[in-house]
């Protein structure tokens, strides 16, 4: 005799303890693209965003079977994102191109949106030097605390904190700069 | 995914959050830059995000990162989630199935690199379509049965043999299976198919005329052997 009790499935595999199974990728990619594509915009600028989010998500991919817990996945992408953004402004840094003037910003109107971080702010945020821009967007951006941001980019808080200040210190003489030559 | 635009919502950061009262307001020359920056909090990446995940999945499959594709066939049971390695199928599940479950089910027992891709599911998708509007008798996509064990992968693999229009007993799967005695663990294996449709547990039914039980429920059973031309008893 057969129980039709037979034809239900397995239960699923019980929770590891504090519910920190790794957790399919896609789940994890659907959590934290938005916030790593707008990181990655910010740092290396709307044209290659989109290339450096690949290289981020993919290296992550490459590891991703060997996680050992789920424990603070944001934080782990944004190390892998930290380090890809870093890279690719070196690259870049290496490539023949113009020299980076420090653009014009006094022309933006004040507030207006910048959906795709053309402007001539992001220009002058792209236009430091890349640790001090990574740690910029950390802070503002995304409004990391140092701690975060820090373990984010693997220095201490202090470095942190000294990034961030030479990269504002850096765009308000820029700005200053500008206004004092009209 | 459903949950997915959800989860991209919970990522925008509140008004009002953190960033205001930390103080950070660049101010030079009667004109903040903090601010400025700040607004890019609330543009909108979701789209842009969504498109470049959508191209990560493809780039995934070619660098042979993609452990698990899976996408959804349309049938009249509602849409299947299918999802294949690429070994081959490795599951088929209906509508009502929890899907976060089905997926991290797939995590633990094959890889947690699983994604999205329609294009990585195609084939299987077409052939279900095809195999619903009575095109197709033969699915030519091969089974990944990798996630299920001993005996009970023995039985499925010998189920994928029935022919299409054509039903066998438990008995006879347990016997095909290699062990004649073992009808109540064949019907275990079977209640337990994570390929159903494509690994054809409707096609098994019990020895005395009764259908048995199925995993998506009887009357999909029912339906499904009326597609393949099977006369049921009792039944119009």
């Amino acid at each position: 005799m057969i129980r039709t009790s037979a034809m239900l499935d397995r239960p699923a595999p019980a929770p590891a303890p504090g519910n920190q199974r790794i957790p399919p990728f896609q789940s994890f990619l659907e959590e934290h693209r938005t916030l790593v594509y707008r990181f990655l915009a910010a740092t290396v600028g709307p044209d290659e965003a989109d290339d450096v989010f690949q290289e981020t998500f993919l290296a992550a991919l490459r590891a991703y079977p060997k996680l050992k817990h789920a424990g603070n996945l944001k934080g782990w992408i944004l190390a892998i994102a930290s380090r890809k953004a870093i890279d690719a402004a070196r690259a870049r840094s290496r490539r023949p191109r113009p020299v980076p003037e420090l653009p014009e910003i006094a022309d933006v109107p004040g507030g207006s949106p910048d959906p795709l971080m053309q402007g001539p702010v992001w220009a002058a945020v792209r236009a430091l030097p890349p640790r001090q821009r990574v740690a910029l967007v950390h802070r503002v951006v995304l409004d990391q605390p140092y701690a975060e941001l820090a373990a984010a980019m693997g220095i201490s808080a202090d470095a942190a904190r000294a990034d961030v200040y030479q990269a504002l210190r850096k765009l308000r003489e820029g700005w200053n700069d500008d206004e004092e030559e009209r | 995914m459903k949950k997915s635009a959800d989860a991209g919502k919970r990522q925008e950061p509140r008004p009002g959050g953190r960033t205001r009262a930390s103080g950070l307001s660049i101010m030079s020359g009667g004109r903040l830059i903090g601010p400025r920056l700040q607004s890019m909090q609330r543009e909108p990446f979701e789209e842009r995000s969504r498109l470049a995940s959508a191209r990560l999945a493809e780039a995934a499959g070619q660098a042979g990162l993609r452990d698990v594709a899976y996408g959804y066939a349309d049938s009249p049971f509602g849409p299947l989630l299918v999802a294949v390695t690429p070994r081959g199928l490795a599951r088929v599940a209906y509508p009502e199935r929890d899907e976060e479950e089905t997926l991290e089910r797939l995590a633990v027992e094959i890889s947690p690199r699983i994604l999205e891709s329609g294009s990585a599911t195609g084939q299987i998708r077409r052939e279900l379509e095809e195999y619903f509007e009575g095109r197709r008798k033969v699915f030519s996509i091969g089974v990944d049965l990798s996630a299920v064990r001993g005996f009970g992968r023995e039985v499925l693999r010998q189920t994928a043999r029935i022919p299409f229009g054509s039903v066998a007993t438990y008995r006879d799967m347990a016997t095909r299976a290699g062990s004649p005695r073992a009808t109540r663990a064949a019907g275990n294996a079977l209640g337990a198919n994570p390929i159903p449709i494509v690994v054809p547990c409707h096609r098994v039914v019990r020895t005395g005329g009764g259908l048995g039980g199925y995993t998506g429920g009887v009357e999909r059973k029912v339906a499904l052997l009326e597609l393949e031309g099977v006369e049921l008893p009792g039944r119009a």
